[in-house]
């Protein structure tokens, strides 16, 4: 059906059309139309992408759908588009929760709506751009563009706080990806092009790929974010809108741990696994001590934002120890946590909709005016506490796995994440849905509506799907990351 | 002695702008208030014929006319027509600006076409004295523009600020070009450049007249440490004014820079590299630094020009020819941005009121949400962030700075632009994130509010699209250099 059409191409340019279709429906009188045509543009994106899967060849380890033109010949810049196992899986997350974000923000969001749906539409496309480029110019490109829709969701449709959240997010990012933009230059100075599969086995010394890490670092530590650039997590998560919440968590953090595995470990082996203490060292104090950050927290989306940096410490473990186990595990992991912080966040938004607070103390007792909504906050807190059963986890416990061979204490300080993990979601759990109604508004809350039922209803077929049978998500990967894994081992010196 | 007529033919756009020139002082005499519009369309119908004259005329080879004086190549004529274009925006953007101020007069038409003959000359020049009379052409001009206001302190005190720092600059210059004559011999690009090759003449006399004119040339840049007039300036001079200052004169300098440094003192190139670098890297702190404190967009964003000209001179001080075409398409880049970026204050003033705080941006998403979208992509084009043009236009300096191994200056440079982006994200907030202030409606013409949006969608389509620009970059560099 699509011979003609790349299947890569349209899933990125689709949803940044129909961004530009809502765009043009103009101000808030035309708000329906603009709800209905972002919903469709965000439904054809997920539709576009599931061939992506169905017909991904999970025998093979290399590139897949793939397309190239030139671009920027001066350059020698390609529009070199593909995927293998570790990328593709990223596409249909990014458009699934778009379709999400798009029917969660439906009446939610009152003024610009057609501004707000467009943003979320062209940050789709430009998402699938990251995971889908295989050229560095392409990549930065789709990379940063990002940062202008996102910038504007924080800052437009966010919180009290939302001009200081969005320039610290723009502002952190753009430092950490310009220096990799300088890395990418200096390998096109050394190898003469921009592909990223050519950047794979260019030989460097040992202090050319330390800077080129640590230039790397800079873009991905930031987004991915690994104390102790976190910072503007924190912020940017509390601030923004429930959507920019959920695509922050949910893909963006993603974007970070997918550097590390697109870029750092196969341009760089020698350095990585010579800084690979580093990095663990990095990734335990994320999971440890946010852990315990995590904990004190009185805000339920600050709690979530925590609790994302120390989910994301396992992932930056998982990729440091180097065995198929760590990365697979990390991988799942963060396929499994965009399916939870996204449920998180919106489960904390269907509170923040009808109370507006997200403060822990403003509520208590909600099971008993919210029942339904309460099974299902409690079904996600679990998850996130990585309950066998949910796909939080199958990820860990693999990770897990994977360091026990490498080191007994990182395993026994990485499993600390599954006590403080399950203390600080069960308590906030304990104390705003459970006990006795708390106050009068908490009185009069309503229990979720079809809309929202839907929403999340479909994360939670999610969640228990992958953590009942993740075989779908492993075995596209497992080729990959074999062939990725191989790379690492071999020296470029 | 046997008078030779020179072949005037590489020459004829120069020629033609000055007969219509001449022509639109004397009509303009005879023009009353209401028929003013008629220089207008002279005006641009000159631009137009200029522009048709300088395709028709161009060619792949390298000309030289009147003894060695001036040059036609490919780059010049790629230049002039930036300029040309730049030029016909400006009057667009600013014909209802200066209606509504009573400058509106046959002098504005000619000072500006006067002035760029000057930026045409300087272009094609390749003899010192030519470059000189297009700098003093141009700059003559441009001081009496900036005054033009006559009942304005404000521009009275830039013009004076102007024209003092201005002929101070041009007296270093020539001061230089003198050491220089001493040294070789020649007041000629090429033979100058030969007998530099050849080290003839004093080495120390050579370096001295180089400084000079480095510094002269910094001065017309608008480079630290010789940028203490830009900001004046580009505050106290009418905004159309401004813009014109802001643009097409940028490409004039670059051709400037390319004609004194690269053809004729690039064997001195490791004397004046250590000087650009300096300079580059001083303009891009303090152009960027000090832009964060201001709160007049005028004054603001000549301080952007300062960090971008840093920006630029990164290019020009990698020394190759790579280096020399990613400084061009930097410059036409920039005064694309630029032209839509005054060209928005324009459009934002109206009779009595200039939108030329930073605060009168506020809430522009809700006053004109397409205006507002533009200049979202201008800023966004200035601080460097794909996909507009301004990314490629770092891309590719710093790209030729790092492959000349200036891997610390790249550095430096990309923290400089971080500091950058946040007052660029400034106005962004308060176009999008604050409520409006003011609430009168935006009364822009027509015609202005399309080439605001040409404008706008130039920067993005270039920014998706940047080979067919950067590739006529490197074809004029590799077609004029040899």
């Amino acid at each position: 059906m699509f011979a003609g059409l790349s299947l890569l191409s349209l899933v990125i340019w689709v949803p940044i059309a129909a961004g530009v279709a809502v765009l043009a429906t103009g101000s808030d009188r035309n708000a329906g139309l603009a709800r209905v045509l972002a919903l469709i543009g965000a439904l054809a994106g997920f539709a576009l992408s599931l061939p992506l899967y169905t017909q991904f060849d999970t025998l093979q380890a290399g590139m897949q759908f793939v397309e190239i033109s030139p671009w920027i010949e001066t350059f020698k810049v390609t529009y070199h588009l593909g995927v293998d196992g570790i990328s593709v899986l990223f596409i249909l997350l990014t458009t699934f929760t778009t379709v999400l974000v798009v029917i969660a923000g439906w009446n939610v969001i009152e003024k610009r709506v057609a501004q707000y749906m467009a943003a979320f539409l062209f940050m789709s496309g430009l998402m699938n751009g990251v995971f889908a480029a295989l050229d560095a110019v392409l990549f930065y490109v789709f990379w940063e563009a990002m940062l202008i829709p996102m910038f504007l969701i924080i800052g437009i449709w966010g919180g009290p706080n939302r001009v200081y959240a969005a320039v610290k997010f723009f502002l952190y990012t753009l430092l950490g990806s310009l220096l990799m933009l300088v890395a990418f230059i200096y390998l096109y100075t050394k190898g003469g092009t921009f592909e990223i599969l050519d950047f794979h086995r260019l030989p460097l010394t040992l202090t050319e790929q330390i800077l080129i890490f640590f230039a790397f670092f800079m873009a991905f530590a930031v987004k991915v974010p690994m104390w102790p650039v976190h910072t503007w997590l924190p912020d940017a998560h509390v601030e923004a809108p429930t959507g920019g919440s959920v695509v922050l968590a949910a893909i963006m953090l993603k974007m970070g741990a997918y550097g590390f595995l697109r870029l750092s470990l196969p341009i760089v082996p020698d350095a990585s696994h010579a800084l690979s203490g580093f990095m663990i060292t990095l990734s335990l104090i994320a999971v440890v001590y946010i852990g315990l950050v995590a904990l004190a927290q009185t805000d339920m989306k600050k709690l979530i934002a925590y609790s994302s940096i120390s989910h994301m410490g396992f992932v930056t473990l998982g990729f440091f120890i180097f065995n198929a186990y760590g990365i697979e595990g990390a991988l799942v992991q963060m396929i499994s946590h965009g399916f939870i912080s996204a449920a998180m966040f919106l489960s904390v938004g269907v509170l923040y909709d009808r109370m507006h607070s997200r403060m822990i103390a403003d509520y208590g007792g909600v099971a008993n005016r919210m029942p339904i909504f309460a099974a299902f906050f409690v079904l996600f807190a679990m998850a996130n506490s990585g309950l066998p059963g949910t796909s939080g986890f199958v990820g860990e416990f693999m990770v897990i796995m994977g360091v026990v061979k490498v080191n007994f204490w990182y395993a026994f300080l990485a499993a600390a994440t599954l006590i403080f993990g399950a203390a600080y979601t069960l308590w906030m759990v304990k104390r705003v849905v459970f006990g006795a109604v708390a106050n009068d508004h908490v009185e009069h809350l309503k229990d979720v509506t079809p809309r929202e039922f839907l929403v999340l209803g479909l994360l939670a077929v999610a969640v228990l799907g992958m953590g009942l049978y993740p075989l779908p998500f492993t075995e596209v990967m497992h080729h990959s990351v074999n062939n990725l894994l191989s790379h690492v081992a071999q020296s470029k010196l | 002695m046997i008078f030779a007529m020179p072949n005037l033919t590489p020459a004829l756009p120069e020629i033609f702008v000055l007969i219509m020139a001449s022509l639109i002082l004397l009509v303009d005499l005879f023009l009353s208030g209401k028929n003013r519009f008629v220089s207008y369309a002279l005006t641009q119908f000159t631009l137009l014929g200029a522009a048709w004259i300088t395709v028709s005329t161009s060619g792949q080879d390298v000309v030289h006319t009147f003894n060695g004086m001036f040059v036609d190549d490919v780059m010049a004529d790629v230049l002039k027509m930036m300029t040309y274009l730049a030029v016909a925006a400006m009057l667009v953007y600013s014909r209802s600006y200066i209606q509504l101020r009573n400058l509106f007069s046959g002098e504005f038409f000619v000072l500006v076409l006067f002035a760029m003959l000057g930026m045409m000359v300087m272009i094609s020049a390749s003899h010192f004295l030519t470059l000189y009379l297009g700098l003093e052409l141009l700059s003559l001009c441009l001081y009496s523009l900036v005054a033009l206001q006559r009942d304005s302190a404000q521009a009275t005190e830039a013009a004076m600020k102007y024209f003092v720092l201005g002929a101070l600059a041009s007296g270093l210059l020539l001061y230089g070009m003198s050491m220089i004559y001493g040294a070789t011999g020649s007041l000629e690009l090429s033979k100058v450049a030969a007998a530099v090759q050849q080290s003839a003449g004093s080495r120390t006399m050579l370096v001295f007249g180089l400084v000079f004119i480095v510094a002269g040339l910094a001065f017309k840049l608008g480079a630290v440490p010789f940028h203490m007039w830009v900001p004046d300036v580009y505050q106290g001079a009418p905004t159309a004014v401004t813009l014109f200052i802001g643009s097409a004169p940028k490409i004039a300098a670059f051709a400037f820079v390319m004609r004194l440094l690269i053809e004729g003192l690039q064997g001195m190139a490791s004397d004046w590299q250590g000087m650009l670098i300096i300079m580059a890297v001083l303009s891009m702190a303090i152009g960027n630094i000090t832009a964060i404190a201001q709160t007049n967009i005028k004054r603001m964003l000549a301080y952007s020009t300062i960090s971008h000209m840093g920006f630029l001179l990164l290019g020009i001080l990698s020394g190759s020819l790579n280096g020399y075409s990613s400084s061009m398409f930097y410059v036409l880049s920039y005064v694309l941005m630029s032209l839509g970026t005054f060209g928005m204050i324009l459009l934002l003033s109206r009779k009595g009121f200039e939108a030329e705080n930073i605060d009168d941006f506020k809430g522009l998403n809700q006053r004109r949400p397409w205006y507002a979208f533009m200049m979202l992509l201008l800023m966004f084009s200035m601080a460097g962030v794909p996909p507009t043009v301004g990314f490629y236009a770092k891309l590719s300096v710093l790209q030729a700075a790092l492959q000349a191994g200036f891997i610390w200056v790249v550095v430096f440079a990309v923290l400089m632009s971080v500091i950058g982006a946040f007052y660029y994200l400034r106005i962004v907030k308060l176009m999008y994130f604050d409520a409006p202030e003011d609430q009168s409606p935006i009364t822009a013409q027509p015609d202005a509010s399309l080439l605001m949006s040409m404008n706008g969608m130039a920067v993005l389509a270039l920014g998706i699209l940047p080979q067919p620009l950067m590739a006529l970059c490197a074809y004029s560099i590799q077609h004029s250099l040899l």
